[in-house]
């Protein structure tokens, strides 16, 4: 590398009125080329083996999946783990859930968040700093799980659907990325034409703030859902009936399950246990899948939304 | 009173300060909506967030059914006194802190290299393509990573676990926190690269071409002109993170614990779940939760005076 380094420092200042000199390169940046190439490469296949991997054990034939053959493409085709999958009725029940669960939870989120953050973005509101201090602070210090438990329960939110939703209306982060967008990108001048308009806080908010704020709804809308959609915490802590549990616990109690008690179909313990494993590979397919086929359509808002957490973070 | 009168002194309004009633009045005649606006935020923020701050006195009580959150008779610091001298409390500090600081040290090092990397891809196109790409885990729940690490560490069948030997590589309680580490950059390196990525984009390109003139490489690029770029970025980062030394995500370990690997993976949030939640004893579990906290706020404070330091000094 020292000495392409060198060669390349040599000719540089023969030609340095060549605009081809730019374009040039080194053998050093030839092999910085490929080397970085390489671990792009290598990377990408890291990130999306494992996932590539469970699609194709979920429509293959499960012998040649336990015996390790199956790597790259699917071999021996088979449905039937998700023959099993859509007919199981308790992971529909999990599926119709959280599908409940998120659309209410960030539907409340953003109805709750969004006007929050654009009243504590308003500079001429005084409160707004020891509102702000409070929120924050509940970020770094919290009553943890028993006190959290123990409300919930004089709640009466044990064991209750609402315990997936309203605990959570507020997330701070979000609360702070919200207002960060509408500081810096809403302009100040379309408050005073507001104003002069005879426009409320309110008439304004709706009126003008929210139609231009698309961007920040799509970033925190996204992060709100994916949070209640991933959610198994809640589930496991607090609720205890089988009917209300969301997808995450109904997933990690098939993943979990006995496998020979599962389903009861299956002729024999091997046929039973190929069934069982496919049908893992399957739910977490179906589980999965949702998330990862809508967020590559918001892409383009997150450098926007991290960049704003984290320069206000 | 006297307090108007002050104000009436200090005040830069030339008209007289009316009685504090009076102006919160006004306040409220002026600024009502947004107190509209905000309420519900703050009504939330306060029950779900503040009312359980007021239940950690539990942690000096002893539980009483019937008296709720508060908890009964005042104890003292019996149950902190509990804990310090449980058996546990070493091993779940050790655990904690050693399965965070990996984190915090493999996951503050790859996003940035990732990030210098994605960099150096010069069509937009496929810039775009690997972002999204190593985003994609990010998204995934935490219940679908450890099957996931489950399938590949799995002794028969797994890609990886096969070459291992018989047993699972999670079973084995020296490989559970490295298994962590490394599960946790892998879900969320891309993700954690993009404030990287930003503050690469914002480099002078002039930077560049000047470099280039004065004969530098493409690696001479990276560590002359990209590196520094994002250096106040990474400090900041790692700084804030240090925060997180004694917090670990209760679902991922506990999801991937099993009674093998227990003596690596019984971290302080799942003890305080086995004690307190399920074993129903609410102070001690209240006592151990807010120990933690406040260790944790100690290292958050101390990071802040650490980085106001720092950023002070590091002005040119």
């Amino acid at each position: 590398m020292s000495n392409a380094y060198a060669s390349v420092s040599t000719k540089a200042p023969e030609i340095p009125w060549n605009k081809h000199f730019r374009q040039k390169k080194g053998i050093a940046d030839w092999v910085t080329d490929i080397v970085i190439w390489a671990i792009i490469a290598l990377t990408c296949f890291v990130v999306i083996y494992p996932l590539w991997f469970v699609i194709i054990a979920s429509v293959s034939d499960q012998a040649k999946v336990a015996a390790g053959d199956v790597t790259l493409i699917p071999l021996g085709l088979n449905f039937a783990g998700y023959k099993k999958v859509f007919a199981n009725t308790s992971i529909w029940q999990g599926y119709w859930n959280t599908i409940v669960y998120s659309v209410l939870g960030t539907a409340l989120n953003l109805a709750v968040t969004l006007p929050g953050a654009f009243a504590l973005s308003r500079r001429e509101f005084k409160p707004r700093r020891v509102m702000l201090f409070l929120l924050t602070f509940t970020m770094y210090f919290a009553g943890g799980m028993i006190p959290n438990y123990l409300l919930y329960k004089d709640l009466g939110l044990l064991d209750n659907m609402w315990v997936f939703i309203l605990p959570g209306a507020v997330s701070v982060w979000n609360l702070i990325i919200a207002r960060s967008f509408f500081e810096t990108s809403i302009p100040e001048d379309l408050h005073d034409a507001a104003q002069i308009d005879g426009l409320s806080y309110i008439g304004y908010f709706f009126k003008i703030v929210l139609p231009l704020s698309s961007a920040i709804i799509a970033v925190i809308g996204l992060y709100y859902f994916v949070g209640h959609w991933n959610d198994y915490f809640t589930g496991l802590l607090y609720v205890t009936s089988a009917k209300k549990q969301p997808l995450q616990v109904v997933l990690q109690n098939i993943l979990l399950a006995n496998k020979a008690n599962v389903f009861e179909n299956a002729r024999n313990a091997i046929e039973n246990q190929h069934i069982a494993e496919q049908i893992k590979y399957g739910v977490i397919i179906v589980s999965t899948m949702p998330l990862l086929v809508i967020y590559p359509f918001l892409q383009k808002y997150f450098n926007k939304g991290v960049m704003i957490g984290a320069v206000k973070g | 009173m006297s307090q108007s009168t002050t104000m009436k002194t200090t005040g830069d309004t030339d008209q007289a300060k009316p009685s504090i009633g009076a102006r919160l009045a006004r306040h409220f005649q002026k600024y009502w909506q947004l107190w509209v606006l905000v309420a519900p935020t703050l009504g939330f923020v306060g029950l779900f967030a503040y009312v359980p701050m007021w239940g950690l006195q539990l942690a000096f009580r002893d539980f009483t059914p019937g008296a709720g959150l508060t908890g009964g008779k005042f104890v003292g610091l019996k149950y902190f006194h509990q804990y310090f001298t449980a058996p546990m409390f070493t091993e779940t500090i050790i655990n904690t802190v050693r399965v965070s600081l990996g984190t915090l040290v493999l996951g503050f090092i790859f996003p940035i290299i990732l990030a210098l990397l994605i960099n150096q891809i010069g069509s937009k196109g496929v810039k775009g393509f690997v972002q999204t790409l190593t985003y994609m885990p990010h998204f995934i729940s935490i219940v679908v990573v450890v099957s996931l690490i489950n399938i590949f560490l799995s002794p028969d069948s797994g890609l990886i676990g096969r070459f291992i030997g018989d047993s699972s590589m999670l079973d084995n309680p020296n490989l559970f926190a490295p298994i962590y580490w490394i599960s946790e950059v892998w879900q969320h390196c891309g993700w954690n690269a993009i404030i990287y990525l930003a503050a690469l984009s914002s480099v002078d390109l002039s930077l560049y071409e000047a470099a280039k003139m004065d004969g530098a490489g493409r690696l001479q690029l990276i560590r002359y002109v990209d590196l520094p770029t994002i250096m106040p970025t990474c400090v900041i980062l790692l700084i804030m993170n240090m925060g997180s030394v004694l917090s670990v995500g209760f679902e991922k370990v506990f999801l991937m614990q099993n009674t093998m690997n227990l003596p690596a993976s019984e971290v302080i949030s799942t003890y305080t779940y086995k004690l307190g939640l399920l074993g129903y004893q609410y102070s001690y579990g209240t006592a151990i939760g807010l120990f933690n906290t406040l260790v944790n706020f100690a290292f958050l404070l101390l990071a802040n005076f650490i980085a106001s330091r720092a950023s002070e000094t590091s002005i040119f």
